[in-house]
């Protein structure tokens, strides 16, 4: 992770990326994850039903819908942490069908967790240090002799701080995980997932819990990984982050793909504000609920 | 009351092969739950294979003593193959339930008739020694000062014994310590987590469980050392007593597990030798001197629930680093 994030107040979107009418399914020009037909039941409830979707590369693309609609099951589906009962899937043009999970973070595909996985009696910097692949002391016999790996690991630990600074947890290395607050927790496990130098990165909610002024600079971080050639692929529930963010929007409402498309087109989408948005969405709440009376509303 | 008698007998277990054998299986047990979180209940069945595998090596098959020593330990790598490859990828409650019931079914192997012509059956073996003393290179005699003071034999085995310990607690010490330990500890605090970063699970939890085993079964060998092999000395309950050891120092370090074997062999003997004396001098309202001497078992049980209720993290662990409660 080099270079210094420069704060962005208009980022740069990233556009053209789809061939032809922005629809559930449309095709991408240069897509790095195609999943067609995926089909994920739990006794008779459908949790996922996609017919077609693609991820453009290089791009940023958020995946919106309301509770229950399938996000989490999708991206557990997709990065092998369970399976579908039926669907092909695959990152960078190689099937991803029956791989197992450490396989497919191997290729480059990582994904965080929407509850948060902090390796709670590791100290932060081991939980950081761990996200780094092909460590030689992480070899049973190697491990024997500090002599080949720890320059290596002084590196990774470098790296590891680096990192542990933007995410303002830099003071709370020497710290276990499970002293840190869940929002800590989920910047440590955003990081860590950093640590591996994935090619698509798929975060389950990274803001949850994240106060604002570290959600806009780790915005910014997030654009940086675009910059530096990272495809980002992200649930979140929060639409100002994902207006000022996202270049595609894809829409899931009981396991399907509804909507797709550049960020405002999609929020106009009357589909999207009936299943999700709510009519309200540029409202204040107060004024949804009668507590408070606007002076105009336009 | 012969009080300083047991002071000198209770001292002599310092030193003896029997808290070496239990140190020995503490480390691999601790390799085993402290570091890789895994729930093995069959400790005795791994030290159970040392022993028998040096044993039969001997009799049965004519090796060299130390040709007999590995296929001991490499009876206890087929045994962790066994069993890790069908539980390691269930839930963790799953390998303490097999691993009770295998240990068991192995003692039931060696016991059983059918196999007598190798395992003695409920006799055991004995006199297979011989050869290991041969290479002993203290004259016979006795050495040593009371209360460590011993034949030229046992002091072979002792000093056996405390090589393999040392190499064995060194190698450990190096693994936990390096990134590969570091996955380890991952392992144990969430698998999935080291999974979504592209580390295989499976292979460390299978080369953790291997480790401990071997290091279980080295326990076996020290212990046939010293003695005769019988399957009955592989019951259950001795791997309840090296987990009792294990909590007592600490079971996420290093060096808790040699600690904990020795203040438990120290006093179980103690207190084995203690209550029976009060006994005789009427001391123990009236329980006769061969019922005292049970009374260490249950203070061993009181101990264990009081360490886990108390001090989970053993008397070298960091409370932080391993507590039951999270
Ligand atoms: N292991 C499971 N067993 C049974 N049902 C499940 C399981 N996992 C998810 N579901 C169901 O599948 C549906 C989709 O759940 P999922 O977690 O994917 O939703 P989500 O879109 O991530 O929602 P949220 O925004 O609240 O995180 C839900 O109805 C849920 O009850
Ligand atoms: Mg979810």
């Amino acid at each position: 992770m080099s270079g210094n994030a420069t704060p962005s107040s208009t980022p740069v979107k990233s556009t053209g990326l789809h061939i032809g009418d922005a629809a559930p399914g449309v095709a991408k020009k240069d897509p790095i994850l195609v999943a067609h037909g995926i089909k994920r039941q739990f006794g008779g409830l459908t949790a996922v039903d996609v017919a077609h979707v693609e991820i453009p590369r290089n791009a940023i693309t958020a995946l919106i819908g309301p509770n229950g609609a399938g996000k989490t099951t999708f991206f557990n589906l997709l990065t092998g942490f369970d399976q579908p009962n039926e669907g092909d899937w695959s990152f960078d043009g190689k099937s991803l069908k029956g791989v197992p999970s450490f396989k497919v973070a191997r290729m480059g595909l990582i994904r965080t967790f929407q509850l948060t996985k902090a390796l709670g009696l590791l100290t932060v910097m081991d939980n950081m240090k761990l996200g780094n692949t092909g460590q030689r002391g992480e070899k049973l016999l190697s491990s024997l002799i500090p002599a080949l790996w720890k320059k290596q690991d002084a590196e990774i630990e470098v790296k590891a701080m680096d990192l542990l600074t933007r995410f303002k947890l830099d003071a709370k290395h020497e710290d276990f995980a499970a002293s840190l607050s869940g929002g800590q927790r989920k910047l440590l496990e955003m990081a860590r997932a950093l640590m591996t130098d994935p090619t698509l990165v798929m975060l389950d909610e990274p803001m949850a819990g994240v106060n604002p002024a570290l959600t806009q600079s780790l915005l910014d971080h997030i654009l940086d990984l675009k910059t530096q050639g990272m495809t980002v692929l992200f649930v979140e529930h929060d639409m100002h982050m994902v207006r000022h963010i996202a270049d595609w929007v894809i829409v899931m409402a009981e396991g399907k793909v509804v909507a797709e498309g550049a960020p405002d087109e999609v929020m106009k989408n009357p589909a999207v504000i009936d299943a999700y948005l709510g009519s309200h969405q540029d409202v204040d709440l107060g004024a949804v609920t009668g507590r408070i009376t606007l002076p105009e509303t336009k | 009351m012969d009080f300083l008698g047991i002071l000198n007998s209770t001292a002599g277990f310092i030193l003896a092969p029997v808290t070496i054998a239990y140190a020995l299986a503490a480390l691999g047990l601790a390799v085993h739950f402290g570091f890789a979180g895994l729930l093995n209940m069959g400790m005795a069945g791994f030290m159970a294979l040392g022993a028998y595998g040096y044993a039969i090596g001997i009799l049965s098959f004519g090796l060299p003593w130390y040709l007999a020593a590995l296929v001991g330990l490499g009876a206890a790598v087929i045994f962790a193959l066994i069993l890790g490859i069908p539980t390691l990828r269930l839930r963790g409650d799953y390998l303490a339930i097999v691993t009770i019931a295998s240990a068991e079914i192995l003692r039931l192997l060696f016991l059983t008739k059918v196999f007598d012509e190798y395992t003695g059956s409920a006799d055991g073996l004995f006199s297979y020694n011989g050869e290991f003393q041969e290479s002993n290179p203290i004259p016979a005699g006795t050495y040593g000062f009371p209360p460590f003071e011993d034949t030229a034999a046992m002091w072979w085995v002792r000093i056996v014994g405390i090589i393999i310990l040392a190499v064995a607690t060194f190698a450990v010490w190096r693994l936990v310590n390096s990134p590969w330990g570091r996955v380890l500890k991952g392992i144990r605090e969430d698998e999935d987590a080291i999974r979504s970063l592209g580390k295989n699970v499976f292979t460390y939890k299978m080369q953790a469980l291997i480790i401990g085993g071997v290091l279980g079964a080295m326990g076996g060998l020290v212990l046939a050392m010293s003695s005769n092999v019988n399957q009955g000395q592989y019951v259950t309950s001795l791997t309840f007593f090296i987990w009792t050891a294990l909590l007592l120092g600490g079971a996420a370090t290093v060096f808790g597990p040699l600690v904990g074997s020795l203040i438990f062999w120290v006093l179980q003997a103690f207190l084995g030798l203690l209550f029976p004396a009060l006994a005789e001098q009427g001391l123990l309202f009236g329980l006769s001197s061969i019922q005292a001497a049970q009374i260490k078992f249950i203070i061993v049980g009181v101990a264990l629930v009081l360490i886990v209720v108390f001090r989970p993290q053993g008397i070298f662990g960091n409370k932080k680093e391993l507590t039951f409660v999270r």
